[in-house]
C-alpha cells in the first residue's frame, strides 16, 4: 500500500512539475470570457449555454490530459530508463502499473474538483444577479447538484480513457498510444450504432464483427447524462451506479491487460 | 554557472524583441490586408446540413454544438434583418435551427423563438409559417407533454396562415394536454368563431404574454400588443381624417390643418412617443419609420362574414 501510494503521488507530483493545471486557468477564463459574452447572446439562454460550456471543457480538457499524460505514463518511464531503478526496488510491476494508473486518476480529480468549483462560482454569480422572475423560467436551477453527477460521470470516463491509455503505453510509442486512444474514445461514443448496423443495410459477418467490436469497446455513452442534468430531468440512481460500476470494470480490466502485458516485458 | 545562466537569460531578450518587433509589423500588414480586400458578402456557411451527422460528428459534445448552432441562428436572424442592401434572404435560418433542435430535442427556446423567426413576413423574417409549424412539430413530437408548442402552432396558423380551423385545432390539442391553462380551451372556440378580430389578437398576445417562460418571448408578445393599440390609434386618427375630409379639408394634409380645424388637440404619437406621419397627399396615416414598432404586423383576415373595422 506504501509503495502503491508513493508511485501514486509521484506520478501526481510529475503531473503538477509538468503544468498539467495549466488548464484550468485557460478553463476559467473561458467560462467567466463566455459567461460576460452569452449574456448578450443568447437571448435568455446563458445559464444553459454556462452549463454546456462547462460540462463539455471539463470533458474535453480532461480527456486531454488522460490521453496525453496517460500514453507518457509507461513509456516516458522507460525512455527515460527511471523504470529501471523503479523496479529494482521492491516495486512490483503491478503495483508499478496501478499507482501510475491511481496517479493520474489523482490529477484528474484535483482538475475536475477545480473545475467544478470554477463552473458553480460562475452560476452562482449568474444566480445572484438574475431577477427570481427570469430564474423562475429556468428548467432547471443555476446551483443545480445534478451537475455533480455528471461531472462525477465524465470523471468515470476520464478514468476509463486513463485506462486505455496506461494500456497502450505499456508497449507501443507515445506517438502511437495517443493515435489509439483518441481513436477509441471516438469510436466509444458510436457503440450504440454499431449495434443497430444492420439498419444501414449492413449483414452477414459485418453485423456480427460489428456487434462483436461494441461489446468490446468502452461505451462511453453511458457516462453522458448532460443533457438530462443541464434541462432538470431526473437521472435515475440505478443508472449512475451501473455506469459507474461499468467504468471501474472496465478501468480494471485495461490495467490487468496492461499488467499482462508489462510483466512480460524486458527492459534491457 | 550563474554567469552561464545570465548571459542565457540575456541572449534570450533580442529574440523575444525581434519576436515582438515581427509580430507588430505582421499585425500591420494584416490590416493593409484587410483595408485593400474587396468588401463582399459571404454566405452563412453551413458546414453540417444533416442534423443526422451532425449528431454522430460532434460525439457527446452534441448540447454544445446546440448551442453553437442556436447562436448562429439568432446571429444569422439579426444579422439579416440589419442588412441594409441586396436581399434579406434568411435561407439558412431553418437549417440552423432543425440542427440546434435535433443536437439537443428538449431546446424549448429554439423551437419557440425559431417559430416566431421563421413566421414573420418579409422584410424583417422569412415569412415561412409552414417551416414554422413544421420546427413546433418537431418539438411536440420530442416532448409531447409541452402544451406551449401547441399554442405556438395555433399561434402561427392564427396569425400568419389565417387558417383558424387549425389554430383552433392546435389550441384543442394543447388545451387536453395536462397542466395546460384553461383558457386554451377558450381560445380554440374563441378563434373558431371570431379568428381575425382585433381583440382575438389581443387576447392571444396577452396568453402569450402571461404565460411565456422566457423574458424575450414576453418582451415580443408585449411589443405586439403594443403595435395593437397603435393599429386602433391609427383606425382612430384615420376616423379623424374623413371626419375633416367631410368638413372640406384636402391635401395637402398635416396635422397643423387638422388641429387648426379643431379636429385634433395635439400632434398625435404611437405608444412610444414618436409622432405619427400623415401621407401629404393621401391623409392616410401611418408609423414612423423611427418608431421602435415599425413595420406593424400585417392583420389577420378575418372569418368570412366577420365585419372588420376599415383602417
Amino acid at each position: 500500500m506504501g509503495l502503491l501510494r508513493a508511485v501514486a503521488l509521484n506520478t501526481f507530483r510529475e503531473a503538477v512539475r509538468d503544468r498539467v493545471f495549466y488548464n484550468l486557468l485557460l478553463f476559467a477564463v473561458l467560462l467567466v470570457g463566455t459567461s460576460l459574452i452569452i449574456g448578450q447572446l443568447a437571448a435568455g439562454q446563458d445559464v444553459k449555454i454556462i452549463k454546456d460550456l462547462g460540462l463539455a471543457a471539463s470533458l474535453l480538457f480532461g480527456v486531454g490530459i488522460a490521453v496525453f499524460l496517460g500514453i507518457q505514463l509507461v513509456a516516458r518511464e522507460v525512455e527515460r530508463r527511471s523504470v529501471h531503478a523503479t523496479l529494482a526496488k521492491p516495486v512490483s510491476r503491478p503495483v508499478f502499473l496501478l499507482g501510475k494508473y491511481v496517479g493520474l486518476l489523482l490529477t484528474l480529480g484535483v482538475n475536475i474538483t477545480v473545475m467544478a468549483v470554477a463552473l458553480f462560482a460562475v452560476l452562482a454569480v449568474y444566480q445572484s444577479v438574475t431577477p427570481a422572475g427570469v430564474q423562475a423560467t429556468w428548467t432547471a436551477p443555476a446551483l443545480d447538484p445534478r451537475l455533480l453527477i455528471a461531472l462525477g460521470l465524465i470523471y468515470v470516463e476520464l478514468a476509463v480513457v486513463t485506462g486505455v491509455a496506461l494500456l497502450f503505453s505499456t508497449y507501443s510509442s507515445a506517438l502511437l498510444s495517443a493515435t489509439f486512444t483518441t481513436a477509441i474514445w471516438v469510436a466509444g461514443h458510436f457503440v450504440g450504432d454499431l449495434r443497430t448496423v444492420e439498419q444501414i443495410g449492413a449483414s452477414g459477418t459485418t453485423v456480427w464483427v460489428a456487434r462483436l467490436v461494441s461489446w468490446v469497446l468502452p461505451n462511453l455513452a453511458l457516462f453522458d447524462v448532460k443533457a438530462e442534468v443541464v434541462h432538470g430531468l431526473p437521472v435515475p440512481a440505478g443508472q449512475v451506479v451501473a455506469a459507474v460500476g461499468y467504468g471501474a470494470a472496465y478501468g480494471a480490466a485495461m490495467w490487468l491487460i496492461a499488467v499482462a502485458i508489462f510483466q512480460r516485458r524486458d527492459f534491457k | 554557472m550563474s554567469g552561464l545562466r545570465a548571459r542565457a537569460r540575456g541572449g534570450r531578450l533580442p529574440w523575444l524583441l525581434a519576436a515582438a518587433a515581427l509580430l507588430v509589423a505582421a499585425t500591420g500588414f494584416q490590416m493593409a490586408s484587410l483595408s485593400q480586400r474587396p468588401v463582399r458578402d459571404l454566405p452563412a456557411v453551413l458546414y453540417l446540413q444533416s442534423p443526422t451527422v451532425a449528431r454522430r460528428a460532434v460525439l457527446s459534445f452534441d448540447m454544445l454544438a446546440a448551442d453553437l448552432y442556436w447562436l448562429r441562428a439568432l446571429q444569422h436572424f439579426g444579422a439579416t434583418r440589419l442588412q441594409t442592401s441586396g436581399p434579406r434572404t434568411f435561407e439558412n435560418l431553418y437549417p440552423f435551427l432543425d440542427l440546434a433542435t435535433s443536437l439537443d430535442p428538449r431546446f424549448v427556446v429554439a423551437y419557440r423563438f425559431g417559430a416566431i423567426f421563421l413566421s414573420e413576413s418579409p422584410p424583417g423574417g422569412p415569412g415561412r409559417p409552414d417551416l414554422a409549424v413544421r420546427l413546433l412539430e418537431k418539438g411536440v413530437a420530442a416532448t409531447p407533454d409541452r402544451w406551449q408548442y401547441f399554442q405556438d402552432i395555433g399561434f402561427v396558423h392564427y396569425w400568419w396562415t389565417g387558417e383558424y380551423d387549425r389554430a383552433a385545432d392546435a389550441f384543442s390539442k394543447g388545451a387536453a394536454i395536462e397542466g395546460a391553462p384553461w383558457w386554451m380551451r377558450s381560445l380554440a372556440a374563441v378563434t373558431l368563431s371570431e379568428g381575425g378580430d382585433r381583440q382575438t389578437s389581443r387576447l392571444l398576445w396577452r396568453s402569450l404574454s402571461q404565460t411565456a417562460e422566457n423574458d424575450w418571448l414576453r418582451r415580443d408578445a408585449q411589443r405586439r400588443l403594443t403595435q395593437l393599440d397603435a393599429l386602433d390609434h391609427l383606425d382612430q386618427l384615420q376616423a379623424v381624417v374623413a371626419r375633416g375630409r367631410l368638413s372640406g379639408l384636402s391635401a395637402p394634409w398635416s396635422w397643423a390643418q387638422l388641429l387648426q380645424a379643431g379636429l385634433l388637440s395635439g400632434v398625435p404619437i404611437d405608444p412610444t412617443g414618436v409622432p405619427y406621419v400623415i401621407d401629404i397627399n393621401t391623409g392616410r396615416v401611418d408609423l414612423d419609420r423611427r418608431s421602435t414598432l415599425w413595420p406593424l404586423p400585417t392583420e389577420p383576415r378575418g372569418l368570412p362574414g366577420l365585419a372588420r373595422e376599415p383602417r
